[in-house]
């Protein structure tokens, strides 16, 4: 997926004027989603929960040399390769040479961010190999040549005629067929496609270090076909997303379904421990683990950003953010959107790469509620816009104005002055064209002022 | 107990009635209160757009100026997080840090400081029969935690604080973001006004909420009616002892004034 976080304000401006329908299912479907999150936090001890999650991800964050080692070791031991990617390119390259080992045609792919991170999906393409998605958000935007929207619904900005005009153009389904009726006719293309795959493509959501587990959570039961069913079975993962222990991967399974869908645990759940062991066992002939750096130990190496490698990818931040909830993912201009997005992607792709994500947010903190392994969002946005100003990433207006504030707040007479012309000045025509009050008054009437100021009234005696 | 008033620049310039109100209510409560004359801003501006060393200038002003209070209370949530929450994180010597958490201790929100601070539950009967709408801003509620207390001071003064799906999303004010992100803010904005419920007064404690929802309100031409905790809570004590609010508030100008009005809209 290509980078277009610079055109942030423009695009999130087009979703929000021209496309209003994205806003009502972007909206709908994440306050019911946080809903249902609320509810299922609220059935246990969610507080200690979090701070248990985030204290295991730290330790692993703080010792992740020593257990990437531990992982490799098992998985090794279990029978499955491990492969190791510096960056998107080795990872690319990685899996399409196991393609062309295996002489591969078709593939089958679990929903995974990574390999959209990746673009291993247009690369595999080029190479003559057939994909299928098979989560159905995902298959639904493979049809339209779209990019997920959201890391747990990827289709989660289209409504339910959207899907029914597309699946009638491209299925031949009744135009009026129900959400069961649809999933039927995507079921029936992808089945075939499972049994005709030569390789299954997944991400994975924990990787555990003591046992070489890839666990994966998912609602469908396309990750559990696309694991067992294909010969090879190729799981790519970000280092950050190890576990230290199995006992470890029982909690985060449990909270990162509550986080994600509100459910106490994924509708199925995967473990992969290698390939068959017999001719004739259930399970790939090969299991092949790619582990993906691009850009993590940079993040890992910050001095703030680091936190943001705790994620699990549950959602749960873009849910609750009244932020996202209005554009939908999109208009972030890349794979990790929201709130979590706007702290990650300064980190894995550059600050600079990544302006003006930082800014995207009204530091509500709902977003630090919300999340499972308690990320400070708020407090790493504040520290980027700190890195920003200091980088002069910013309009040198905006750092000359807010100096100013500062040098006129540490002279009481001066600020006093200053404020009381600058109040009035602000609630006349001209304002409308001064820089900063013009954007505001495009979308709002001007404040108007106190006929007269608190200090006036002060003076004068409160009675 | 001597109270000093911290008004912010936003109340000072736009919510002036409602700071007075908060002077009325803490004086009826048997506070004295006092009003620092040297006090500027708080710094937030600064600190949100990630330039702290300006945010720091600004706390460093503002903890000599109200270095020997024994209570300071400020008629807004987001610039009380600022004093309680951010002063301490913002100061890298142990002894400021030591010092912003001593005053941090003593700052309080209105609401917080009068069901806190002073234990007060039930201010009158002043706003019987008044359905209100509660906005509370995300400082207020996230970093301050003042999950019940503006709505327990409301209904123990006679008021129905009316459900409303919206209530804890952001306005999409944020500061510097409003003009930053001017269209995703208006939508934040419509957001919380779309989901309204029909009430009398949309009530917040926090200024810069009301001139973001006021502001994108009668741009729209909603005719919602917005007025500041402070004066919903003098009124609770007070009701309206035959004075016309709107007429005091806006001086004859406007027939309602940024969220000071009191005017019922039936």
């Amino acid at each position: 997926m290509s980078v277009r976080i610079s055109e942030y304000a423009t695009r999130s401006r087009e979703a929000i004027r021209d496309r209003p329908e994205v806003r009502t299912a972007v909206t709908g479907a994440t306050v019911a989603f946080d809903e249902k999150r609320r509810r299922a936090y609220g059935e246990v001890d969610a507080d200690s929960w979090r701070r248990w999650a985030e204290g295991v991800k730290n330790h692993l964050l703080t010792h992740l040399d020593d257990y990437l080692a531990e992982a490799e070791a098992q998985l090794e031991a279990n029978g499955a390769d491990v492969h190791w990617a510096r960056d998107a390119d080795e990872a690319r390259q990685i899996v399409l040479a196991l393609a062309a080992r295996h002489s591969a045609r078709s593939v089958v792919k679990g929903k995974s961010m990574l390999t959209e991170e990746v673009e291993l999906n247009p690369a595999l393409e080029r190479a003559g190999i057939e994909v299928y998605e098979t989560d159905l958000g995902e298959y639904i935007l493979q049809l339209l040549d779209e990019p997920p929207s959201h890391i747990v619904g990827p289709a989660i900005h289209k409504t339910l005629e959207q899907v029914q005009h597309l699946f009638a153009d491209r299925l031949e389904t009744d135009p009026g067929g129900d959400p069961d009726e649809l999933a039927r006719a995507a079921r029936d293309v992808l089945r075939d496609a499972f049994i005709n795959a030569d390789m299954g493509i997944t991400g994975g959501n924990f990787l555990v270090a003591e046992t070489g587990t890839v666990a994966l959570i998912e609602n469908e039961g396309n990750i559990r076909l696309t694991t067992s069913l294909p010969r090879v079975h190729v799981a790519l993962v970000g280092i950050e997303k190890l576990l230290p222990r199995m006992s470890d991967l029982a909690g985060f399974l449990q909270l990162t379904a509550r986080a994600a869908t509100g459910q106490p645990i994924g509708c199925f759940v995967s473990l992969v421990q290698g390939p068959a062991s017999a001719p004739g066992d259930d399970g790939p002939e090969e299991v092949h683990v790619v582990l993906v750096d691009n850009g993590r130990t940079d993040v890992l190496l910050h001095e703030h950003a680091w936190e943001a490698l705790r994620c699990v990818r549950c959602g749960a931040c873009l849910n609750t953010c009244p932020v996202y909830r209005q554009t939908g993912g999109h208009a972030y201009g890349w794979v990790y959107s929201g709130p979590i997005g706007s702290v990650l992607d300064p980190g894995l792709l550059g600050l600079h790469e990544a302006m003006p994500l930082p800014f995207a947010s009204s530091l509500c903190g709902a977003c630090f509620d919300a999340c499972p392994v308690r990320i400070p969002i708020p407090e790493l946005l504040l520290s980027w816009r700190e890195e920003a100003q200091q980088k002069g990433l910013t309009p040198w207006k905006e750092r000359a104005a807010l100096a100013g504030l500062a040098t006129a707040a540490t002279r009481p007479p001066l600020y006093r002055a200053a404020a009381r012309i600058g109040t009035r000045l602000g609630a006349t025509r001209a304002a409308r064209k001064l820089p900063m009050l013009s954007d505001w008054s495009n979308d709002r009437d001007l404040p108007r002022p106190s006929p007269h100021t608190f200090r006036q009234l002060w003076r004068q005696g409160i009675k | 107990m001597k109270v000093a008033l911290f008004v912010t620049c936003l109340a000072d310039h736009y919510f002036a009635e409602a700071a007075a109100d908060a002077v009325r209510l803490l004086r009826h409560l048997g506070c004295e209160v006092t009003f620092p004359d040297a006090q500027t801003c708080c710094g937030q501006p600064a600190y949100n757009a990630g330039m702290s060393r300006e945010a720091v200038r600004m706390a460093d002003h503002t903890m000599e100026v109200f270095a020997d209070c024994e209570a300071v209370v400020l008629p807004s949530g987001s610039c009380a997080t600022m004093v309680k929450k951010f002063y301490p994180r913002l100061m890298e010597e142990a002894d400021r840090a030591v010092q912003a958490a001593a005053l941090a201790d003593r700052t309080f929100e209105l609401a917080e400081f009068i069901m806190r601070r002073l234990g007060v539950t039930r201010l009158g009967d002043g706003l019987a029969g008044r359905r209100v709408a509660l906005h509370q801003g995300c400082h207020a509620l996230r970093e301050l935690r003042l999950e019940t207390e503006p709505a327990v001071l409301l209904e123990g003064a006679g008021a129905e604080v009316v459900p409303w799906e919206a209530a804890e999303e952001c306005c999409g004010f944020g500061g510097l973001f409003s003009v930053k992100m001017t269209d995703v803010s208006a939508a934040l904005a419509d957001r919380k006004l779309d989901s309204l419920p029909r009430v009398d007064w949309v009530v917040s404690g926090d200024g810069g909420c009301i001139l973001q929802l006021d502001g994108r309100g009668r741009a729209r031409g909603d005719g919602v009616e917005f007025v500041h905790l402070a004066t919903a809570l003098w009124r609770g004590v007070d009701g309206w002892a035959g004075e016309a609010m709107a007429e005091r508030d806006s001086g004859g100008r406007h027939g309602r004034s940024n969220g000071q009005a009191g005017r019922r809209l039936e």
